[in-house]
This record gives structure tokens, sequence and C-alpha cells, in this order.
């Protein structure tokens, strides 16, 4: 199953810089000294459409193993998708040449006491893209435009002579992103760029994007695990469980106003303090092999409202509110008259799970 | 400390338990350095900690605030060069028998661990031996603590065990490697809980997991505490999970315990400003979606700590004391009796009142240390699963 219908349609909120259009990755399956099913792959990345708007941050939500660091790869062209297509600036980044494309669209890795070397000083990481893409400034320029680069992420100049051992991880992590930074890309992607920080000083970081963002009208991709982070720093949320962006729309809508029942369920998981009582799972599990993955929906084996159409048809995107867009039966106009075994007593609404400040619930999948 | 002769810990832990609330392990006055001499780092500094049986105490820190040092001080697990260079550590095995966990010797130690005192890793696939199988792991800990016990009834209490945590028998000839991360993590809960400990303590526990796996977990740990109504000492850089789980938390910061309060109240009434920065560092998952700035600065870097209050660099309401003098950790002023919270903050000793964020109301009475949980029945039933192996 590679092509449900249409996959969900990113709300657009500026110009798309870099836009993904039904990106499959499929990693095949080797398995020394045992015979496997002839062609096995890993359905990594199926049928993904995301569109990464200038200055906009755009969060990337799911569990370990949904897809997102390989999307993100895929994005970052480090490795080649199956089958699909990548524009940037609304031209085929195929026919592009790498360094180019590196040029316009940089990554910032998620372990900055791993990405930096840690034989060279900080210098040496914000000299080296500018060189690499000849926008070699010499000498003192050289030194004018790293103490730029340094200030425009909040770190003194005179962290320049620096070794990586010599400073803290969120320093550490500025680096990284002025390292992105010094080749003026307009696309910035960050795989989980805080999960490795300490509490205290991940907000700093996710503030400095948020200021990039504005300041330097930059695309940005953040992936992420937690959805709080991504609420707090996106502008629009993707939800990938499996593979499949499944939900996707505006930051606040998705997490106050969920509409896909993994993202209720993620929102459930979530730790939350102000949380009156113990929260009520709904679709425990785990996400499915993704060797073979499920029949029609993936997420229909733990789906607590999943109906017979579920397991037989891939949901397309269907938009449950302007700019929001849920891959779930539950908000086609005319799922139940197609699923007479329906074990629930007639259309059943999405519970809300988080407290809704409006009372606009999906209007579809609700009167038949 | 109390004398002890080894063979009262020799006694199922059931035995020993008595009522809820009572104080469980006391720690006091601990100390513990990475070096020796000069060169030490110090890593935990005179930190007081009280758990109360049935009790879910949560530590929460950044990185290198010393609460993992902690844990394996209580439970003499430190390895060099960390030392233990002064303090308590008393557990109450009950019947007014006491231990003093610093000085007992290896032969008490080993009596007492596991079968009173249990630990859950943050890496389950580090704490299982990859090359046995889950139920070899099992009835090893068996074998060892209860030599009466012969092979099929190991197997029964393996089953058990298992089963308390939602995995099938089955698994019991499976190998570590052939379970998902989160059904690895159970296995070493039903591991650690395979004597029926009284504490247990849990260093990220759920850190690696999944947000759904961790609620999982966490749900069924809720579960089996009611049930068996051991207490727990709760590792966690996690602050907004901890204060959902906990029954009170403990912040350390620097290697010192700066504060000390019911979960509900300090999320609610902040006392210390570190608490109430690392509050204010997890964006929330409701209402408007305001800026935050997390805490400025860095954590101290123990080698070389700063003079005064560890955390008077980052401190926004820092005074001329701060930089000079070490607050102790003491009673809040104008705090019910109550409600014991302590906090070690310049700010809340009773000279002027504390700036309006840190001062504000506490929440109405709620479930104090201890009295969440109702190991009266929860300790007849921990008995009784027991069986064959008390």
């Amino acid at each position: 199953m590679t092509a449900p219908g249409a996959a969900p349609a990113l709300p657009v909120t500026g110009t798309p810089v870099l836009e993904a259009r039904s990106l499959v990755k499929h990693f095949p399956v080797h398995q020394r000294g045992r015979r496997t099913q002839r062609g096995a792959v890993v359905h990594a990345v199926d049928d993904v459409s995301i569109a990464v708007p200038e200055a906009s941050i755009t969060a990337v939500v799911g569990e370990s193993g949904c897809g997102k660091s390989t999307l993100t790869r895929v994005l970052a062209r480090l490795i080649r998708p199956t089958s699909g297509e990548l524009l940037l600036n609304g031209s085929p980044a195929a026919r592009r040449d790498a360094r180019e494309y590196a040029g316009q669209v940089q990554m910032v890795l998620q372990d900055p006491f791993a990405s930096l070397n840690l034989v060279h000083t900080v210098r040496y990481h914000l000299a080296r893209p500018l060189q690499i893409h000849g926008l070699g400034p010499e000498g003192d320029n050289l030194d004018d435009e790293i103490t730029s680069l340094l200030e425009r992420v909040a770190l003194s100049p005179q962290n320049a002579g620096k070794y990586p051992h010599e400073l803290s991880g969120g320093q550490r992590q500025r680096v990284a992103i002025a390292r992105a930074l010094a080749v003026r890309p307009r696309v910035l992607l960050a795989d989980e760029p805080v999960s490795m920080l300490d509490v205290s000083i991940r907000l700093g970081v996710l503030n400095l994007l948020a200021d990039l963002r504005e300041r330097e009208r930059l695309a940005i991709m953040y992936v992420t695990h937690d959805i709080a982070s991504a609420r707090y720093l996106g502008d629009t949320i993707a939800v990938m469980y499996a593979g499949q962006i499944i939900e996707q729309g505006p930051a606040a809508t998705v997490t106050d106003q969920p509409s896909h029942p993994y993202t209720q369920l993620l929102l459930a998981a979530a730790p939350d303090p102000d949380r009156p009582s113990p929260p009520t799972l709904r679709g425990r599990g785990a996400p499915p092999s993704l060797v073979n993955p499920p029949a029609g929906c993936r997420f229909h084996p733990r789906c607590p409202f999943a109906m017979a159409i579920c397991a037989q048809q891939a949901p397309p995107g269907i938009e449950v509110m302007s700019g929001h867009v849920s891959a779930c039966w539950l908000h086609a106009k005319d799922a139940d008259s197609s699923t007479p075994e329906n074990p629930g007593p007639g259309p059943r609404p999405i519970p809300p799970t988080t407290a809704s400040q409006q009372d606009s619930r999906p209007p579809r999948g609700e009167s038949t | 400390m109390t004398s002890l002769h080894v063979g009262t810990l020799d006694q199922p832990a059931a035995a020993g338990r008595s009522r809820p609330g009572e104080p469980l392990l006391e720690v006091t006055g601990l100390c513990v350095d990475y070096g020796i001499d000069s060169d030490a780092v110090h890593a935990v500094l005179d930190a007081d900690l009280v758990l109360h049986r049935g009790e879910v105490l949560g530590l929460a820190g950044e990185s290198g605030s010393g609460k993992s040092t902690f844990a394996y001080a209580i439970t003499r697990l430190l390895r060099a060069p960390g030392v233990i260079t002064s303090g308590a550590v008393r557990f109450r095995l009950g019947q007014g028998r006491d231990i003093d966990l610093l000085t007992a010797d290896e032969a008490q130690l080993r009596r007492l661990r596991w079968a009173h005192v249990a630990v859950v890793l943050q890496s389950a696939m580090h704490a299982l031996n990859p090359v046995l199988t889950i139920g070899d792991q099992l009835g090893d800990v068996l074998r060892t603590h209860r030599p009466d016990m012969d092979r099929a009834a190991r197997r029964d209490r393996a089953v058990e065990l298992l089963d308390m945590v939602g995995i099938t028998a089955d698994r019991l000839r499976g190998y570590p490697h052939e379970l998902s991360g989160g059904m690895r993590q159970r296995v070493t809960i039903a591991m650690a809980l395979a004597l029926e400990p009284q504490m247990v303590i849990m260093d990220e526990p759920t850190t690696a997991l999944d947000v759904v796996t961790q609620r999982e977990i966490l749900e069924e740990l809720a579960a089996l505490r009611d049930r068996l109504g051991f207490a727990v000492l709760f590792i966690t850089h996690d602050l907004s999970l901890l204060i959902e789980i906990a029954d009170s938390i403990a912040i350390m910061y620097g290697g010192r315990i700066v504060e000390r309060a019911r979960a509900t109240a300090l999320f609610r009434a902040p006392r210390h400003p570190y608490t109430l920065g690392l509050l204010g560092s997890f964006p929330s998952l409701h209402g408007p979606r305001v800026h935050m700035t997390g805490i400025a600065g860095s954590p101290p870097d123990l080698r070389n700590p700063p003079a005064g209050c560890p955390f008077h660099p980052r401190c926004r309401y820092v005074m001329e004391r701060c930089r000079t003098e070490l607050p102790p950790l003491r009673p809040v002023a104008r705090a019910g009796p109550a409600d014991p919270r302590v906090v070690a903050c310049w700010l809340q000793d009773g000279s002027a009142p504390p700036p309006a964020e840190l001062a504000r109301p506490e929440p109405g009475p709620g479930p104090g240390p201890g009295s969440a949980p109702a190991p009266g029945t929860a300790a007849d039933v921990g008995a009784g699963a027991t069986g064959g192996a008390a």
C-alpha cells in the first residue's frame, strides 16, 4: 500500500521553500543466512507530503521508529527517496548539484557532543562551510563573519578560539546552529535539537530557533518526540505514525482539538502536571512492523474507534477544519454507510481528550 | 545505629512491613566525593532526605546534579572513585530494627539488597544479561535469595512476576533482545519486585522509552505500588512527569537538595528560584502559547563550584548574601505544621517578603506523604502473593 488516495496536504501559510510530495523511502531488508521474503522492505516513509514554508516552524512529532528522522534525511538529500518529489523553491531538487542544495538546506543534529569535531576549534567549525561553499572571506573579514555568526546564535565572540569540550551542551548546540547558518541557508532541518540538552537550557535553544524564524525568515523543520515542545515552538504540527503523516495542521488546533485517535493518544500519554486525574489511554500497544504494515489505516489494530473500512482502505487526508487535515475515516462524510458491520452504535464522535477551547468538534463523520 | 545481627535480615520483607507513613529510609548529612583530597569533586553535599513507607518520592535535577550518585551511595553501589565521606543512611526494617547502610558489612548488604531494597536502572538492555533467558535471570534471583524454593516453585513465581507486569509466560524462554524496550523495562521491574522489597529505587526508568510506553509502565507501577505497598525513590530529570506520579518531590542542584515539598505544593507554589525556573522550562499542553525563558546560564561546574548558594550565578533574585553564604535547608517560614516543606534559599528566611511568584499560596490540603497508598491492606495481598517464597 503506497497510494492511500491523497496524503494530507499542508495548509500553506507562506511560500513553501522546501516541499516534499508523496515521498516514499523503503529500505531493503537483508538478513544474512536466512531466506527472506523476496523484495521485503521496511516502509520507513510512505507517501509523505510536507511543505516547509518561509519564516515558519513546521514541527514533526512522532515516536521512535515512525520515520521522522528518515524524512529529515531525505529532505536533506542525505539519502535518496525511493519515489516522490522534492521541490526547493518550487523547482525539483534532484536537478540541483548536491553542494548547491546543501547551500540552501542545512541540518542541525541531535547530539552536539558528537556533531562537533573535538580536535577543532569553534572558529574552524564555522570557517569550514564558508570555504567549502566558496563564500570564504579572508583575514579580518573572516573574523568579522565568525563574530557575526556567533552573535546571531547569542554566543560571545570570545568562544571562537575554544574547543568543543570547553563549551556546555547548550553552547555546543548553538555552535552547531551557527555552523548551519554560515552558508546562509533558507531551510534548517533540526532533528531533535534539544533532546540531549539539560532541561533548563532547552528553552534557550528553542527560543533561538524561534528568533531565527523571525529575524532571518528561515524555513525551519523541527523534528521531535515531545509534543509539548512542538506546541510551544511550531507554527504547524505534523504527527507521524508508522511512516505516514496522520494529522497536520496549525500547532494550537492539533494539540487543543486533536482529530486523529493517535494524536489523542500521544497527548493523553504526554506528561502534564495540570492534569487533574491520571489520563486514560485509548489505543494501547506498540507501533506495527514496518516490513508488513497493516492494511488500511496503520493505526487500526490499536484504534479504539476502528471500523470495518479502517482495515480495508487507507484513509485519505480529510480536512476537519480550515488548514487542519486528518487521515482518519471517522471524519469521512459517509464512513458509516459503507461499514454496516460497524460494532458501535452508529456513528461515533471522537471524544475530546484535552480541554477544547472551542466547541467546534470535527463536523464531519458525526452525521450520516 | 542499632546493632543488628545478621539473621534479622533473612526474615521476609513482608513481615517488616508496618504502618504507612512512617519513615522507611532516613538519609542525614550524606556527602559523596569523586576522587580524594584536594582534587575531589563534591557530587553530593550534605543531603538529608526521608522516604516514608509506601511513598513515591521523586528526586529531580539536571544531569550532574548528583541525583544518581545519591541513589548509588545510599545503596552502597557506588564505585571508585566515588567515596562516601560522611553521613548516615538509616533503613528501618520494621519492628524497631534499623540498619545503617553506610556501615553495614558485605554480608548484611547482600541480604538487604534486592530483598529489601531493589533498583531499576534506566537502560534495561544493560541491566539484563543478553545471553541468559528471562526465566533464567528471574530464577537466579530467587535461587540466591530463596534457597528453599525448588525449581518448580521458582518457575511458578517467575510466571507470576511476569504476569504482574503484563507479560505472558512464554517469554520466560525468550532472550532480552527479543523484547521491545518497554517489555524489557517491565521485566526489570518484575525482577526488582521478585522478593517483595519495601523500597524500589528507580533511576530514570522510563527516559529511554516512548511516551505511550512510558505512560503504560507508570500506570502498572502505580497499580503494583497500591497492591504491594513498596516505597519508590523515583529519579528523573522530567519534573513535569514527576509532579503527576510522585507524592513528594526533592529538587537537587549542584549536589545539594534545594527544595522538598509535596508534589502539588511544589508545582503550585514553588519556593526556590531554581524550582520555579525548572517548572518554567516545560512548555504546557494547554492554554495560550506564552514565551518562556528556561533558566539563563549553565549548571555549575562541580570542579569549581560557585561560592555561597550554588544557584546564585543563574538566579534572577540574587542578593549580596547569596554570593558568599550558603543558605541552609530549613522549613519554609509561615508553612503550616501539616506541610513540612523545606527550602534552601535566603529569600525564604522570613526577614523580608519573598517575590510574589515565590510566595504563591499553598494549595489546599491534598494527600500528604505516605497517605496516598493504602499499604495496610496491600501488605496482606503482597504477603499472600509471595506464597511459598516467604
